[in-house]
């Protein structure tokens, strides 16, 4: 998935700083340590801002550019924090020949907010998914890991309400 | 630590307390008798059933066993996929076998008076299907036509047994057959029976699995390494993923017996973090499979050393290429290298590796315990054993299903998969994703193996299986999945880089009806180009989708450029939405749903209506579909 930097201010705490040195220092010495790194961190931060990634860089002694390499290769790495309100929408081959495209377009409608983007004050993201394994509800989306199948597009302004 | 003594107690013993889920046993006394419970209750855990409330079913299912005293009585088991997604949450009560389907939390309490305490199945909940045309009840899950056809052998334990329980796995027979090459055979017997068997790699390209565990065998003895691929990049498959959640150990044994035969004795998994239930229920089997010394040192005594690390994927398509999965467990950017050398020979940290899909693990143990002969009896001339499919799209009963080499796409779409919903007319189905093609109705009794799928411009892929109506545009879906390659291209290479971007700007062009004829030429030399100047699979395989679209869906793509309209209804671009006056009973609904105020009322009132019809400004519609999805009188169309 194509990745956009991110316009949400970065807010990370000195306790979330502690955790990730830690994080970083418990796989001094590993071989092929870097993506477990960026997982942690992800799961850390919930995201990859170049702030953490700067951080990263200074301890493992890497540099910059490698990390974002890796952090922008790979789609698990969010280089935009997850909203509030985190909608994803399934785009698998089986969502898809199910009419998820539209669904997808209506929620970015209905949002405001671009595919594959957080809402600047952070509020909503939204973004698009391979197969999450439950094609029997093709097509699906999800609000915050909640799993809504068999979709219509009429029916996605009434399920985004009740997170407004 | 177990020996091998131990282990076959602990099968005597789960054998008899899982006899009842044989569903042979018709009475509750008889099976009382044996020492067990007197039901079982199996709750589909899978991610299908868990998407659609399994979790609270089985949690609603152990409070009112509680409040009832029946614990004991009754034990609920979670397992894998049962494979019948569409229909889940998925719930069977043995020992009768009965099969409840779409079944909530309110239920629950009723299953319990009638079922377990009063003995009468809830009939309102069980299965139906329609048979020869009228609606059926069925009541065990063996009688529905989805399982008929069927032959589960690497599916064998999904939705049979507890995936994080490994005495359940142990019961199965599970551990015997990684006892059985420790103790009776040798490395070169080992990988002879997986030759002889047959079985060919499950990942996609079909190569011979003992023929690459000969290669890594062959190289000088030291550091070698095992690798499963469960990567699973086709985006609208989850076979790999169901077998991890339904029978991890499956995959470890095989793992354990593929590093006897070549001589490792470390294994990596590489696996979708964003599986987390399959993430967690390995964790949970690759803990309990130490605990019980089948992982680790001196494995049953015998001096073999196995041990198996999980790794996170991250979401990238092109690490399911097995050079670029390898550079990935490294830590790096999963670019692809050229072969040779092949990873057996130079693979994980230089080291010789063989890596196979988790599908062709999950058909080691079996083949060991059983025989080649079993397995190679098993499907076609050059093709053998069963092949599992994530059947999906426009289909009743989407879902996993496994069936031997050699049955025909019309076979597992009409009787499996009970056909075309709505009664729409077939089209195409897709099979290998990104990298596969189009199977249009003339083929649809081609028998499906590895060589019959290739023959007619498609390939086995990893086991996607989607299906597609009327209603769907093969232009858009060529465009689909070129937008899916053209993101998942690693950027390494400049034909698969640049070449599939400016065959996804003329695909563009043509659905905004901008093509011209010429354009398809362009097509067929542009893939002509990528195919043969990438570096890697992904590359080569990514115009395969556009190939086969423009060879048998042909008039689709000229209608598109020369009437400038989209068949199926699909192009945004090319569409005209439009409100039947005689119809519209102007209700106006339509216009409160418009996101762009294109619906305005007419003064027409059509005989026997009380209201004026609604009318859509051609100048101002979206073309979203919002009318036409809203509308209950059929009044609206789109041309
Ligand atoms: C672009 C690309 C993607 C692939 N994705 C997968 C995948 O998701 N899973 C898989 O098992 N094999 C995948 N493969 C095939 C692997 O490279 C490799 O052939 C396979 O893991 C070998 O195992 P097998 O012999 O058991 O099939 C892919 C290949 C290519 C070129
Ligand atoms: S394709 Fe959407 S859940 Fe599988």
């Amino acid at each position: 998935m194509k990745k956009k930097l991110t316009t949400v201010v970065f807010r990370g705490t000195p306790e979330q700083e502690e955790k990730l040195i830690a994080a970083i220092d418990k796989y001094k010495g590993v071989k092929g340590a870097m993506m477990p790194i960026l997982q942690e961190a992800q799961s850390i931060y919930g995201y990859l801002p170049i702030e953490v990634q700067k951080i990263i860089a200074e301890r493992t002694g890497v540099s910059l550019e490698e990390i974002y390499g890796i952090a922008s290769f790979y789609a698990q790495f969010k280089l935009n924090p997850d909203g509030e309100v985190a909608v994803a929408v399934c785009l698998g081959t089986a969502c898809y020949v199910k009419g998820s495209g539209q669904i997808i377009e209506e929620v970015s409608k209905q949002l405001n907010v671009a595919v594959g983007s957080t809402s600047p004050d952070g509020r909503y993201s939204l973004e698009a998914t391979r197969c999450i394994g439950a094609c029997g509800l093709a097509p699906v989306m999800t609000i915050n890991g909640e799993v809504y199948g068999r979709l219509t597009v009429a029916e996605v302004a009434g399920i985004l309400e009740k997170y407004r | 630590m177990k020996s091998i003594q131990e282990l076959s107690e602990i099968r005597d013993r789960m054998k008899q307390a899982m006899v009842i889920r044989k569903g042979t046993e018709k009475s509750y006394d008889a099976v009382a008798g044996q020492g067990s419970v007197r039901s079982q209750v199996l709750i589909c855990g899978g991610t299908g059933c868990t998407s659609s409330g399994s979790v609270n079913i089985h949690k609603a299912l152990d409070e009112e066993l509680e409040r009832r005293g029946l614990q004991d009585q009754v034990k609920v088991v979670q397992t894998g996929c049962f494979g019948l997604c569409a229909n889940g949450p998925i719930m069977i009560i043995y020992p009768e076998g009965t099969f409840y389907s779409h079944v909530k939390v309110e239920d629950v309490p009723e299953i319990v008076s009638e079922h377990l305490l009063g003995g009468r199945s809830v009939d309102r909940l069980l299965h139906k299907e329609k048979v020869d045309g009228v609606l059926t009840t069925i009541p065990s899950l063996a009688d529905t036509g989805f399982y008929k056809k069927q032959h589960r052998v690497a599916l064998r334990n999904c939705g049979a047994i507890d995936p994080e329980n490994i005495d359940e796995y142990i019961g199965t027979d599970g551990y015997q057959a990684l006892a059985k090459v420790l103790t009776q055979m040798t490395p070169q017997q080992v990988i002879d029976t997986v030759l002889a068997s047959g079985l060919r790699g499950r990942g996609g390209a079909g190569f011979p699995t003992g023929r690459k565990w000969q290669f890594a065998a062959n190289q000088p003895a030291g550091k070698k390494y095992v690798v499963c691929n469960a990567d699973e990049g086709d985006p609208g498959a989850f076979m790999d993923r169901s077998v991890l959640e339904g029978d991890p150990h499956a995959v470890l044994e095989a793992m354990a017996i593929a590093g006897y035969a070549i001589g490792a004795d470390e294994g990596y998994i590489y696996v979708r973090a964003e599986y987390p239930i399959a993430v967690h229920r390995l964790q949970v089997a690759i803990a309990q499979a130490r605990e019980y010394g089948l992982l680790g040192q001196d494995i049953f005594g015998t001096g073999f050393n196995f041990d198996i690390t999980l790794r996170l994927g991250a979401g990238a398509f092109v690490c399911g290429e097995e050079t670029a999965l390898l550079t990935s467990i490294e830590g790096n950017r999963g670019e692809p290298h050229p072969r040779p050398p092949f990873p057996a020979v130079k693979g994980l940290f230089g080291k010789p590796t063989i890596i196979n899909n988790v599908e062709t693990y999950a058909n080691v143990a079996q083949i060991i315990n059983n025989g080649a002969a079993w397995f190679s009896a098993m499907g076609t001339e050059k093709s053998k054993g069963t092949k599992v499919f994530a059947l999906g799209g426009k289909i009743v009963n989407t879902g996993l299903v496994e069936i031997p080499m050699g049955t025909t796409l019309r076979e597992i779409i009409d009787d499996i998969g009970g056909g075309i919903p709505n009664g729409k007319k077939f089209k195409a189905a897709q099979t290998g994703g990104p990298s596969g093609g189009c199977i249009p109705a003339r083929f649809l009794d081609t028998p499906i193996d590895y060589d019959n799928l290739l023959a007619i411009g498609s390939m086995m892929g990893s086991g996607g299986l989607i299906v597609m109506d009327e209603d769907n545009c093969m232009v858009d879906i060529a465009h689909f999945f070129l937008e899916f390659t053209v993101d998942e291209s690693c950027g390494k290479c400049t034909p698969c880089r640049v070449g599939t971007r400016r065959l996804l700007e003329i695909l563009e062009k043509i659905i905004s009806g901008n093509g011209e004829m010429e354009d398809l030429d362009r097509m067929e030399e542009l893939c002509r180009y990528i195919k043969e100047g990438s570096a890697c699979g992904l590359g080569q395989t990514a115009p395969n989708p556009v190939i086969a679209t423009m060879k048998y869906f042909r008039d689709e793509y000229i209608a598109h450029i020369v009437d400038k309209t989209c068949p199926a209804g699909v192009c945004k671009k090319l569409l005209r939405y439009s409100i039947d006056p005689e119809k519209c009973i102007g209700c106006g609904k339509c216009a409160r749903n418009c996101p762009n105020e294109a619906i305005v009322r007419t003064d027409y009132i059509a005989p026997g209506h009380k209201l004026a019809s609604m009318q859509i400004l051609a100048e101002k519609c979206v073309k979203c579909g919002a009318c036409m999805s809203g509308c209950k009188f059929d009044a609206i169309s789109k041309s």
